[in-house]
């Protein structure tokens, strides 16, 4: 008998992804979409059953469908569609307690996979330069989606405690970026100019859409020969952008403010709906956050096809030309560096950042 | 102080003013490192080998010298616009920790090394004893009120160096809180001084530097210089007997003069959220004029090697072995310091 494996946050765009791609795995026999709202694309032959996670519902379904596998990836920093933060942060954290304790009843489900963020890390200057997922973070994220990822993942770790038969994978997720995300740091880039916080430039990584799927799949699944898919994994490409280095790519302006001047910019534009720009969104962006991907690669057996850079290219592929075009600029040098005569004895190296 | 009233050694003086010719003749090629002759003018030499020694950095660096003028400015305009067109594009890679290896070698070394080879006249010395692979820690003493001295270290290893080692510097908290100085720190290869981050980077085989007086080192008065502080709670020895690597001890002087502090504005200090105010005779009495340190001669002076390799695994768990490890780094440091001061003229030659 093949695996039933119930999903929940279908109605996102990577929720649907994942359902769509791991009903073609052949060990599995049944996929129960569950979402609060029903989703705006296809599901494929998986059943989605509308249910909110916040109701102990949950319990009904999985046990009238004698679910095995769960994975939660109804853990997300903004609201779909209209929604208000205080029904984000329910969803999350009591969405998650609900499901747990109805995953605590089930004698049916052996594997529980969460999608988490390595937000619980928070970022702070005092933090060591690369976080591994035994770091205890320096200062915890005082509120907003990092906070909710700290709870949920205490909640997570009370679960596999009480149920130590059932296989718990924490995947961790740097920010993710891809063609088509919708997260609020590919908001952030797709602003013609980006404000920055002047005197940082904060280090970033980021993991691409299919990579993800596919490490949600790897814990979703027996581990292969050799490896281990329960515990605690960051997941990130290879590699690391400073924001610098991303404006320019993407060949948009930044505007640096002074750090109060970037908070009230950010809450001006949430007001307007512009961009998310909330509190642990400007604290990425002032101090950065590396983690190490040791274990993802060693324990979970699992290499991302992208790395940090390519990432990004593929997320500047799919947003268009900024104001700034990379392309342009370079066109622009090697116009310059071809002029027959140069206004010689200069250094141009001071220009540099 | 003992610095200021040394009888000079017969065979120091004509070391001293071997050190200063080839000193005075690289200002005026204007040429940076990049050759082995350049190691060797600042090693300690015995007097008796001098001339011989000397003569092969002249016709060294003549030839590179003459480029310079000639086919050498476009190749040079080409390079400056090839590395703007990388920086411009984003085309360039920069390490877990920030570190941007191109911008620190064309431009922070660049605007660091003036004031390292004319304002500081700094003489190295044993540079042959930092090993041309392979991870070591690098400790040394913290002196000068702004942490200079790190930085001349920083370039002390790159420029001398047969093989052109990187320093990745641990720096306290406070430098990656401020604006502006945390971004360049991190992309001059410097990083949190926190034991993961250490073993980090010792673990890859790089070249770390740390200077465990911290802010006790130097933020002391001047009555105290070129007295070590006690050396934190030795952390540094434990992370390199984990990692298995050697430690340099390393004793710089000449730092401790450059803001001499004859007091500390406590109160401004704990308002400004800083670990202390220095006030010296100019500062902050002229302004930003006061800020500029005293042209001090420096030498920096890498010791024979500690090597940690022999110590079972468990041995860096073991406070007592620590704390002479410790002390015995402390000890040579301070040491060399004494003969070093010994051997030296005066503060400003």
């Amino acid at each position: 008998m093949g695996k039933v494996v119930l999903v929940t946050g279908v109605a996102r765009r990577l929720g649907g992804r994942f359902v769509r791609r791991i009903q073609r795995d052949p060990e599995v026999d049944r996929v129960i979409a569950v979402d609060a709202v029903p989703p705006d694309h296809h599901l494929g032959a998986a059943e989605f059953i509308r249910a909110d996670i916040r109701q102990p519902t949950i319990a009904r379904v999985l046990a009238e469908h004698s679910v095995d596998t769960v994975v939660h990836m109804d853990v997300t920093g903004t609201p779909l569609g209209s929604g208000s933060r205080a029904t984000v942060k329910e969803t999350n954290v009591i969405g998650t307690m609900q499901l747990l304790g109805a995953c605590q009843k089930s004698p049916t489900v052996k594997r529980l996979v969460v999608k988490s963020s390595t937000n619980v890390y928070g970022s702070a200057p005092r933090d060591p330069a690369v976080f591994t997922e035994t770091t205890p973070p320096k200062s915890l994220p005082s509120g907003g989606f990092a906070k909710d990822t700290v709870e949920v993942e205490g909640y997570v770790r009370g679960f596999a405690r009480r149920r130590p038969d059932v296989a718990v994978c924490v995947l961790r997720f740097a920010n993710i970026l891809g063609p088509m995300a919708d997260s609020p740091l590919a908001s952030y880039f797709s602003l013609p100019v980006l404000p920055t916080v002047l005197g940082y430039d904060p280090r970033l990584q980021f993991v691409h859409e299919d990579d993800v799927i596919e490490v949600l799949r790897i814990g979703s699944h027996e581990p292969q020969r050799g490896t281990l898919n329960s515990g605690t994994f960051n997941v990130a490409g290879e590699g690391v952008l400073l924001l610098s280095q991303c404006a320019r790519r993407l060949g948009r302006p930044t505007v640096p403010l002074l750090l109060p001047a970037v908070t009230w910019v950010g809450s001006a534009m949430r007001t307007l709906g512009m961009t998310d720009f909330s509190p642990e969104q400007i604290r990425l962006l002032t101090h950065g956050r590396v983690v190490e991907t040791e274990q993802m690669r060693e324990t979970l057996g699992y290499e991302p096809k992208y790395t940090t850079a390519e990432t990004f290219a593929d997320f500047v592929h799919s947003r268009g030309p900024g104001l700034l075009p990379p392309e342009a600029l370079a066109g622009a040098m090697d116009r310059i560096a071809a002029l027959p005569v140069l206004g010689g004895g200069h250094l141009p190296t001071q220009s540099a950042n | 102080m003992a610095d200021a009233k040394v009888i000079p050694f017969d065979d120091d003086r004509s070391r001293g003013a071997a050190a200063q010719r080839p000193q005075r003749r690289r200002s005026a090629g204007n040429r940076r490192k990049g050759d082995p002759a350049a190691v060797r003018e600042v090693q300690p030499l015995p007097s008796g080998e001098i001339p011989q020694d000397d003569v092969p950095v002249t016709p060294e660096q003549k030839p590179q010298a003459a480029p310079g003028e000639g086919g050498g400015l476009e190749r040079r305009i080409a390079g400056g616009l090839a590395f703007l067109r990388r920086r411009l594009t984003g085309e360039y890679e920069v390490d877990d920790f920030g570190y941007d290896e191109e911008l620190t070698d064309q431009v922070l070394m660049s605007l660091l090394r003036p004031v390292y080879e004319k304002y500081f006249r700094v003489e190295v010395k044993g540079i042959e004893n930092i090993p041309s692979k392979g991870g070591a820690l690098i400790v040394a003493n913290h002196s000068g009120t702004l942490p200079l001295d790190g930085l001349m270290m920083q370039v002390a290893v790159h420029d001398n160096h047969p093989a052109g080692r990187h320093l990745r510097l641990l720096a306290a908290d406070l430098v990656f809180v401020l604006p502006v100085i945390n971004e360049l720190a991190r992309k001059a290869g410097h990083t949190l001084a926190c034991a993961e981050d250490a073993e980090r980077l010792l673990e890859r085989g790089e070249l770390v530097g740390v200077m465990p007086e911290g802010f006790k080192g130097i933020g002391k008065p001047f009555s105290e210089r070129y007295k070590l502080q006690r050396f934190g709670r030795g952390g540094f020895v434990s992370t390199a007997l984990r990692a298995g690597t050697p430690i340099i001890p390393c004793s710089i002087v000449g730092a401790e003069e450059i803001y001499p502090m004859i007091g500390n504005a406590k109160t401004l200090a704990r308002l400004l959220g800083f670990p202390y105010f220095p006030i010296t005779p100019t500062f902050p009495w002229l302004g930003p004029l006061g800020a500029i340190p005293l042209p001090t001669k420096w030498t920096i002076q890498f010791g024979e090697p500690i090597l940690t390799d022999g110590y079972p695994p468990e041995a860096a768990e073991d406070p007592m072995l620590m704390f002479n490890l410790t002390d015995q780094v402390r000890e040579q440091i301070q040491h060399t310091l004494y003969k070093l001061l010994v051997q030296r003229r005066s503060v400003f030659f």
